[in-house]
């Protein structure tokens, strides 16, 4: 389920980095989380974000939930066919359901991140909270 | 996740084996959805579900003086009644906003059964026994009772099979006693979805086989268990009002829309006098539907705006799984009421357009 060619956040994002460029989205974890997703709110192209910073939002029947950059840099694709198809992200979230690119600015922020396993391990705490 | 003290409906375990999301809810352990609230939504718009609202509360008022104490503790005309037949209603304060709204079952003319939301059943309770006058009784019996809704247009052929009553002879707002796979219940053709369907009263033992004969019944319908969040997008698209988000202590009944069970002439009850102030001075607001037009869900408490000032927060809103816009309701000055009336919505940090529009928002083909 859970790539290793892939790091993750503790906000159930993962990213994807090749040639200095992060591709991210929501992990499976989250999708199954929020339910039914019908609207995403993405960034805009060309916007420079700290790692941290809200770059959008997911919004399912139930609740919202704010998408971080899990990375920080310049925003250099979006991936607008969510915005017809938000269902995407629930039905392949590690794929074409991905939400945009960044180009890193400092690569240090990967550092931060969570490998596959430590992000299993810690969702399997998530789930017993 | 379980917490141990939540209480468990009869159908807590079978729940939890069809792998259901439980959420507490009104002190219950509750599904909130099994798969998909959006596939549970569409399968009981276009064939049925099965909900289980063993948390619902239910009084029985018996005793001579049964009609003209629920005249008085109730707005809507129970004279009105006949045996068999139910009416939606609502207990109210003396300043005409509502301790609960309610459905008023008359099995004959010193037996009426009340069903109360699960949140507010002792508050009911309380004040129900309060203001027993004459030879009446008021008992609380929900932990007797399972109900079961069987909501869609397919909720008569998924139910018929388990029992030898004539359903289609129960008209819509009307009920019988029977038996459901051999068990005594009350048989309801109510609901709180807008659809066509039934509710089903009967004691908690038999209630996970029940539960498992309608769910086979259903089978050739594709029937889909539902959670809590199915019914709360369903019942707001048939803009049904839920106590707690729409309605509450603070908003009178009339500027809800409800005056169409507020029988402000069939004599004295409690809240009245209050009413007929606020009908004489004139509604300083009233609850509408809107749709965004902008981008974004409005949720409940998302601040409201007319004229670039906050008049109020949205009580209930979500994505419309039916319609697949962002609907909900909100009170706004009577001046700003009329269909087409453009309105802001604070949506995390966003003003964004939203219109009010007819409800409900969707209204089953008759």
């Amino acid at each position: 389920m859970y790539s290793d060619d892939f790091l993750y956040t503790k906000d159930h994002e993962w990213v994807r980095v090749e040639d200095g460029e992060a591709t991210l989205g929501i992990t499976h974890y989250a999708q199954e989380e929020l339910g039914d997703i019908v609207f995403v709110e993405l960034p805009e192209v060309g916007t420079t974000v700290d790692a941290g910073d809200t770059l959008g939002s997911v919004e399912s029947v139930k609740a919202v939930s704010d998408i971080y950059a899990p990375v920080g840099g310049e925003v250099i694709e979006v991936n607008e066919i969510l915005e017809d198809k938000p269902e995407m992200m629930n039905e392949d979230p590690h794929g074409d359901g991905w939400i945009a690119k960044i180009r890193l600015s400092d690569k240090s922020d990967l550092d931060k991140l969570f490998s596959a396993d430590d992000y299993e391990a810690y969702i399997k705490e998530e789930k017993e909270k | 996740m379980t917490n141990e003290s939540l209480k468990k409906t009869p159908l807590t375990d079978v729940h939890r084996e069809l792998g259901a999301k439980m959420v507490p809810f009104a002190g219950y352990d509750m599904p909130v959805l099994y798969s998909s609230t959006m596939e549970e939504h569409m399968a009981v718009r276009e064939s049925v579900g099965l909900f289980d609202v063993s948390h619902m509360g239910e009084f029985f008022v018996t005793g001579p003086d049964a009609e003209a104490y629920l005249q008085k503790i109730t707005c809507n005309d129970v004279s009105k009644l006949s045996d068999g037949q139910v009416h939606y209603s609502a207990m109210l304060y003396p300043a005409g906003t509502p301790v609960d709204d309610l459905l008023v079952y008359r099995f004959h003319r010193e037996k009426y059964m009340l069903c109360v939301n699960a949140a507010n059943r002792a508050k009911d309770l309380a004040w129900a026994q309060k203001h027993v006058t004459g030879n009446v009784d008021v008992q609380d019996r929900s932990d007797e009772y399972t109900q079961i809704a069987i909501q869609g247009r397919n909720a008569r052929a998924t139910l018929q099979p388990l029992t030898e009553v004539k359903l289609e002879d129960i008209n819509y707002y009307w009920f019988v006693e029977g038996k459901v796979d051999g068990v005594p219940a009350i048989l309801s053709r109510t609901g709180y979805t807008g659809e066509d369907g039934f509710e089903i009263y009967f004691r908690p033992d038999p209630a996970p086989r029940i539960w498992k004969k309608l769910m086979e019944s259903g089978a050739r319908f594709d029937v889909k268990p539902c959670g809590l969040a199915a019914r709360n997008t369903l019942r707001l698209e048939a803009k049904m009002a839920l106590y707690g988000n729409d309605i509450d202590q603070t908003t009178n009944i009339l500027e809800a829309g409800l005056s169409w069970i507020c029988k402000l002439k069939k004599g004295d009850f409690i809240g009245r006098d209050a009413l007929l102030k606020i009908k004489e001075e004139g509604l300083a607001r009233k609850l509408v539907g809107f749709e965004v037009t902008g981008r974004g869900i409005a949720r409940e408490h998302y601040p409201v705006y007319v004229d670039g000032r906050q008049v109020s927060d949205v009580t209930s809103g979500t994505y419309s799984p039916y319609l697949k816009k962002n609907i909900g309701l909100c009170y706004l000055p009577v001046a700003s009421t009329e269909v087409g009336t453009s309105f802001q919505i604070e949506i995390r940090g966003k003003m964004v357009d939203a219109v009010v529009v007819e409800t409900p928002f969707y209204k089953r083909d008759v």
